[in-house]
């Protein structure tokens, strides 16, 4: 199928992009690398009077460091990150989880931006940022704000942006020397989208940790804090509590409670070990 | 000339028949050279859209042509004239359906074709498409065969039939033994529902459409993207009411066919009638959605099976229930019989049984019709059959490979003729099973199973053998009296003034390779070198009629048919060089390089020769052949009854029961393809069917929900096995020649897919066994292996 009319603009830089919302109001739509939206404008499942392209804009194609917080630009490539062409403050995580998303192919061209603003639950940057509880940098009329991941994502393809804002970057903390991290995912071929993710991390030094079950119908359900993580990983309380997690997020589906809790469970035992993803 | 005469032909190490000669197609495919019928641009060409139906079963009511565009956009009402396709089939109590190219009355699928809209591109055409208004009073859907074919079906798909089943047959052999007995008193009795899914076949190329009517040459032409373009000229005459000689089929490069190619297409139908109506040339290329959601599907059948066998494993006799979901109309040629009927010949598969029954349904309900898929019904029975010998295996307590050792036709039997009359031409069923065997090194794979593993997954192995019937000819097909029945095979034969050979056959390639192997066999015949021959096929108006490419016939019948020419043109050429060298005919021999003078050793190539005859008539001696160095001549199969290539499959799995995944850690085929007209085009055969085989087990699915409305509508949802899934295979060949073809070489472009369901399911049934779990449906996809493990834990009170 062929998408249904539309005009297609680049503006010149990210408040160019913004003016351009603010002038069309509900009818425009921004659009990253074009790698979820394209297909669902195909499949005229979407229909948009205007595509406002962000991802030829040099600068939210720079990430860099300023102390501990990483901010990279909402139009870096899956790939970028995949390839070590940022800074990297997070032991390896963002590499490993970019490495498998989806194909080659669509890791040139997705952006980090275009993930997040989509918010499909089962995209690894969703549960990733979620996980992390990064900061979403957004830029509207009235200049930047900072919105929490736990608060910018509100369900499955809903997100606290609004209608005449883009997505500027994210920004993440420095991990800590003693912090680790484990992500799994299931799919069922390799670049398809995940059945179920299960993730953890924990930061002693900083007292923070988290472990979540992510790719439900809605969006990852995250447990916060180290003892919460602790109990999830005693091995007598761990499977109840799992369990418990699939119930409060309201995974009914036998199958979908199987995987979820495995995965958890693996990232969860590869936390003990050394920080590692799998696909 | 039997094969034993033809094995001593002139074969040169990297030539001919036997040779791995490098693809001729290759150079263009590789560079991305090839042409396909999206490829086609034509001055003035308009694109069209389909308004196509979203619901499974209803009622049409009014059509609303947008306000201002009516001229752009059709309904049946106003293609006057024209007929519904209707394949018919001669086979007692069989119901015709009646196909219209756009609804008449009702519709009876999802994406069945209302109306035809045609604008200056694809994306205008789809904007004026959404706004056509259709008024469609839903009926009832009917969605399960089993269901749609019993006494209270939800719906009649057809009203005028009485019933939902285009057709049912009734097999019951009792040679030698009596069922009724071996059922009353067979110590081993094993019954099983079994299931295939429902699949879309996803070639590369979808389906694609471009046609013009050319005013000088008062024809249609029609440029689609098909196997069989002589049979889709006859069904297009037959419904446009157009006589033949107007009519011409072209089909360039075809990425991919396996069957999804075989049709008459409504959509052929409306743009046929849309060039002619505008006299403009139109293009219709089916996107992704429309190939997964509104066109063919394949392979749905439901098996009620019951082996009965002796405590030895020795097969004793079959009865089986089969159910074919044909889907809503009967496609053309093929018909919604051909796979369910089949069943009850080819159930019994490679081995000998006293009795065997076996009652078969073509069932219509409202989903897409189905097509023959690479493999055909074979797949589906090879899984039934096989999964049911190592249920038979696990019940008498043996090695699955023991109980078929014990029941395969062994080789000192062939020609064997079956319980149902199947004529298998030759072959060592039992050797092929032992050297796959062999090969996958069983004996080490049951060591690892018992040491278990490290990750706690569970090994698996299994095998399947299978015998299939290919390039069958007149005989077997005239008793289906379906659209179409192969006879002869010709082709046209041609030397160029400059020494090149034109070949010219009625068959196509959609991937088959044939511009290599067909050149093969003129180097055989006629010694001329491959880089010489050019094929020409795939255009009604420059080949010989043919009923196509389908039923791993080409390389036979093709085959045959080229060699046969190619024998004629040599005949020419040696009385020709020979008056030209000044010898009498029988001292000189036609090999590579042209004419030979035996006893001097002075030669004429053949393009001296093609020169002298073309240029220099002077020089003809006075009895020369007048037709001089073209000719078309036509071939058959000694015996028509088909060859019978075979092959044995086996694999080793790693289950982890924790997820429900299956990993293919080793997979080895042992075939049988008789002569192998170029062996790695056949290793590229079978690998390719293997990843479709290994699909149809693990991946493939197309469901519907109780709305007849398909659930898998992107590749994201209808899963196809690619490089990460497909394992490298090990293949061992086999070369029995059949008696009955040229060269001794049999069909087998599609054996790959048959087999690897049977297999991977064995294999997982062989893994899971100690833990209750038996699967006896693909595909076996996570979600349904997990549902099994659950249900086994919870009736032996274990954890999952």
């Amino acid at each position: 199928m062929k998408a249904a009319p539309f005009e297609f603009v680049r503006p010149d830089d990210a408040a160019d992009a913004v003016r351009r919302l603010m002038a069309t109001g509900d009818g425009a739509k921004i659009c990253g690398g074009s790698q979820s939206l394209g297909p669902m404008l195909n499949l005229r499942l979407v229909q948009v009077e205007q595509l406002v392209g962000l991802a030829h804009i040099t600068a939210l194609k720079q990430a860099q460091v300023d102390g501990d917080v990483l901010r990279i630009g909402a139009a870096v490539t899956h790939a970028r990150i995949e390839d070590g062409d940022l800074p990297d403050l997070t032991a390896g995580l963002l590499p490993a989880v970019a490495a498998n998303i989806a194909y080659r192919a669509v890791r040139n061209r997705g952006t980090l931006g275009g993930s997040i603003a989509h918010a499909d639950p089962a995209a690894d940057w969703v549960s990733v940022m979620c996980l992390l509880n990064a900061s979403i940098v957004l830029l509207g009329p009235t200049g930047e704000r900072r919105v929490p991941a736990k608060d910018f994502f509100l369900g499955p393809f809903t997100t606290a942006l609004a209608s005449d804002e883009i997505v500027l970057a994210i920004e993440l903390r420095r991990f800590s020397p003693q912090a680790r991290w484990a992500y799994r995912k299931v799919c069922r071929k390799p670049g398809e989208f995940a059945d179920a993710i299960g993730a953890a991390w924990t930061d002693p030094a900083r007292g923070q940790a988290r472990a979540l079950i992510g790719a439900l119908s809605g969006m990852p359900h995250v447990v916060d804090g180290i003892d919460a993580v602790a109990k999830l990983q005693d091995p007598h309380t761990g499977p109840a509590a799992i369990q418990r997690m699939l119930d409060d997020a309201g995974v009914d589906d036998a199958y979908e409670r199987d995987v979820h809790a495995e995965m958890l469970r693996q990232a969860l035992a590869d936390l003990n070990q050394a920080s590692r993803s799998s696909p | 000339m039997n094969h034993d005469e033809t094995r001593h032909l002139k074969t040169d190490a990297g030539h001919g028949v036997g040779a791995s000669v490098h693809r001729k197609e290759d150079q263009r495919f590789l560079l991305g050279q090839g042409q396909y019928v999206g490829d086609i641009r034509l001055p003035g060409m308009l694109d069209v859209a389909f308004v196509r139906s979203p619901v499974a079963h209803g009622r049409l009511g009014a059509i609303g042509k947008p306000a201002g565009s009516e001229a752009c956009v059709f309904t049946m009402a106003d293609l006057v004239g024209v007929k519904p396709i209707r394949a018919v089939s001669a086979l007692p109590g069989f119901k015709p359906s009646d196909q219209w190219p756009l609804a008449h009355g009702k519709v009876r699928q999802v994406g069945e074709m209302i109306a035809m809209c045609v604008a200056a591109t694809r994306a205008k055409a789809e904007d004026l498409a959404t706004q056509v208004d259709v008024e469609i009073e839903d009926l009832p859907a009917v969605v399960d065969m089993l269901t749609a074919r019993s006494a209270a079906p939800p719906a009649l798909v057809h009203e005028a039939w009485g019933d939902n089943v285009f057709l049912h047959t009734d097999v019951h052999i009792e040679q030698p033994g009596d069922l009724a007995r071996i059922q009353a008193e067979a110590p081993i009795v094993v019954r099983r529902q079994v299931r295939t899914a429902r699949q879309s076949m996803a070639p590369l190329e979808g389906r694609g459409v471009v046609c013009q009517w050319d005013t000088r040459l008062d024809q249609l032409v029609m440029h689609t993207s098909a196997q069989m373009p002589h049979i889709n000229r006859a069904g297009l005459s037959e419904c446009l009411g157009l006589d033949q000689g107007r009519i011409r089929v072209i089909s360039p490069d075809v990425g991919g066919g396996f069957g999804y190619k075989g049709i008459l297409l409504p959509e052929e139908i409306c743009l046929a009638w849309l060039a002619m109506h505008l006299r403009r040339p139109v293009r219709w290329i089916e996107d992704r959605r429309e190939q997964l959601t509104a066109s063919t599907n394949c392979r749905e059948h439901a098996y009620d099976i019951t082996l009965y066998a002796e405590r030895s494993g020795r097969l004793l006799a079959i009865d089986c229930e089969a159910t074919v979901d044909s889907g809503a109309y009967s496609s053309y040629p093929f018909s919604a019989c051909l796979e369910a009927a089949q069943v009850g010949s080819i159930l019994p598969g490679p081995y000998r049984m006293d009795a065997f029954a076996c009652r078969t349904w073509s069932v219509a309900t409202n989903k897409p019709p189905i097509l023959p898929y690479r493999g055909v019904a074979r797949t589906g029975v090879c899984f039934a059959l096989e999964i049911m010998m190592d249920a038979v295996a696990r019940e008498a307590g043996i090695e699955p490979h023991e109980v078929r050792l014990a029941n395969l036709v062994q080789p000192g039997q062939m020609p064997f003729e079956n319980v149902t009359g199947k004529h298998f031409d030759s072959g060592d069923y039992p050797q092929a099973l032992n050297r796959a065997l062999a090969a996958l090194d069983l004996p080490a794979w049951r060591a690892r199973q018992r040491r278990g593993e490290a990750d706690d997954r569970r090994i698996g192995v299994g095998h399947a053998i299978y015998c299939e019937q290919a390039a069958h000819g007149t005989s077997v097909y005239h008793g289906w009296g379906i659209p179409m029945v192969p006879g002869h095979e010709a082709c046209s034969a041609r030397l160029t003034p400059d020494g090149i050979l034109e070949l010219r056959i009625g068959a196509h390639s959609h991937g088959q390779s044939m511009e290599t192997t067909l050149a093969q066999v003129a180097y055989t015949v006629l010694g001329i070198d491959e880089s010489q021959v050019r094929l020409v096929h795939g255009d009604t108006a420059m080949s010989p009629y043919s009923t196509g490419t389908w039923g791993s016939r080409c390389a036979v019948m093709s085959g045959g048919a080229v060699a046969q020419a190619c024998e004629a043109i040599a005949n020419r050429v040696r009385h020709i060089g020979a008056a030209l060298l000044e010898a009498p005919w029988d001292s000189v021999e036609v090999g590579p390089g042209g004419v030979v003078h035996g006893a001097s050793g002075r030669r004429l190539s053949l393009a001296e020769i093609a020169h002298a005859w073309y240029r220099q008539p002077q020089r003809m001696p006075a009895d020369v052949d007048p037709a001089g160095l073209e000719v078309t001549a036509g071939y058959k199969a000694g015996r028509d009854t088909g060859t019978f290539s075979y092959a044995a499959h086996a694999c080793a799995v790693a289950i982890d029961t924790r997820l429900g995944t299956v990993e293919l850690l080793d997979y080895v085929i042992c075939e049988d393809g008789g002569v192998l007209l170029n062996p790695m085009v056949v290793d590229g055969q079978i690998l390719g069917g293997l990843a479709q085989g290994i699909g149809t087990a693990l991946y493939e699915e197309m469901p519907y929900d109780d709305e007849g409305q398909p659930l898998a509508s992107t590749l994201a949802d209808y899963l196809l096995p690619g490089a990460t899934e497909v394992p490298m295979a090990r293949l061992e060949h086999m070369e029995t020649p059949s008696p009955h073809t040229r060269f001794g070489q049999k069909g087998i472009g599609e054996g790959g897919a048959i087999a690897p369901p049977a297999a991977i399911v064995n294999a997982i049934n062989d893994a899971l066994a100690a833990l209750g779990v038996e699967i006896t449906e693909c595909p076996v996809t996570p979600r349904k292996l997990r549902a099994a493990l659950r249900a086994a834990a919870q009736a032996s009170g274990a954890d999952a």
